[in-house]
């Protein structure tokens, strides 16, 4: 029988997978889509909680919906960034992109 | 037992396509997986009976979001050059395992306290009173479009030519 650790095990090795993607890669593009990944993750958990925890309260879902804009608008200007940048430099590897580094 | 199964399939080809995200060398490539992933985690929200946002992650996530990130993919032409990692490939890959250990211990030794309530039925109407009904949450309601507004407005100020 499934259980709310199931769920929870699955949301923790999506954000795992996310969190080494965000952190190892040189594409900006492949960094946009790992945050994407633990965002998912991150629903999961929220929605897992509400059918297990809360049945009818249906919080966790609301909370998801929330997540869902805040990340729809988070890919829409993190995209525009991403292509701000390739026109000026040509470029959009994040080891690259070190303007503001010292 | 229909729900396990299909539980069990839907987490598998998550996680795998999930790392095929993060592992494959081609950018388009790892789109795709992305959103085979995205689909995935609609049906997950089925078998957790969360229709409403099952159609909300189908619209939203394999709809919108990875038609822009195909998008931006198509004109930011380093799809030849692939998806190399960088130098801290095995540190990300240490905090990323060390990370889920933590995690998954906590998730493991709390005693959660399951209700064995069964779940609301459909729950859209439910929903729409809890974000528009007394109570409820009617102010990120409204700061919702506002942030979508400026979002919109920020992304065509970016990338509009001079």
């Amino acid at each position: 029988m499934v259980g709310l650790e199931h769920y929870l095990i699955l949301s923790a090795v999506l954000f795992s997978i996310g969190l080494y993607g965000a952190l190892a890669k040189r594409n900006a593009i492949i960094i946009l889509m790992s945050i994407e990944l633990m965002l998912n993750a991150v629903n999961i958990a929220m929605v897992a909680f509400s059918r297990y925890i809360v049945p009818l309260m249906l919080t966790g879902q609301v909370f998801a919906i929330f997540i869902m804009v805040v990340a729809a608008a988070e890919v829409a200007v993190g995209l525009a960034i991403i292509i701000a940048i390739y026109r000026h430099r040509e470029t959009i590897d994040a080891t690259k992109i070190d303007l503001m580094k010292w | 037992m229909g729900a396990s199964v299909a539980f069990w399939v839907l987490a598998s080809i998550a996680v795998l396509a999930a790392l095929a995200v993060v592992l494959v060398r081609d950018v388009f490539r790892a789109a795709l997986s992305l959103i085979l992933c995205f689909l995935m985690v609609a049906g997950l929200y089925i078998t957790l009976s969360a229709d409403f946002l099952a159609a909300v992650q189908i619209l939203v996530y394999v709809g919108a979001i990875s038609v822009l990130i195909i998008l931006a993919i198509m004109l930011t032409r380093e799809v030849q050059r692939g998806s190399p990692s960088n130098r801290f490939r095995l540190p990300a890959f240490f905090v990323a395992v060390l990370f889920f250990a933590g995690i998954g211990y906590a998730m493991l030794n709390t005693p959660w306290q399951i209700s064995s309530t069964p779940p609301l039925e459909p729950t859209t109407p439910a929903i729409a009173g809890l974000l528009f009904g007394e109570g409820g949450f009617i102010l990120p309601v409204e700061i919702a479009p506002l942030l979508l507004l400026a979002a919109i407005i920020g992304a065509i100020v970016l990338v509009r030519e001079k």
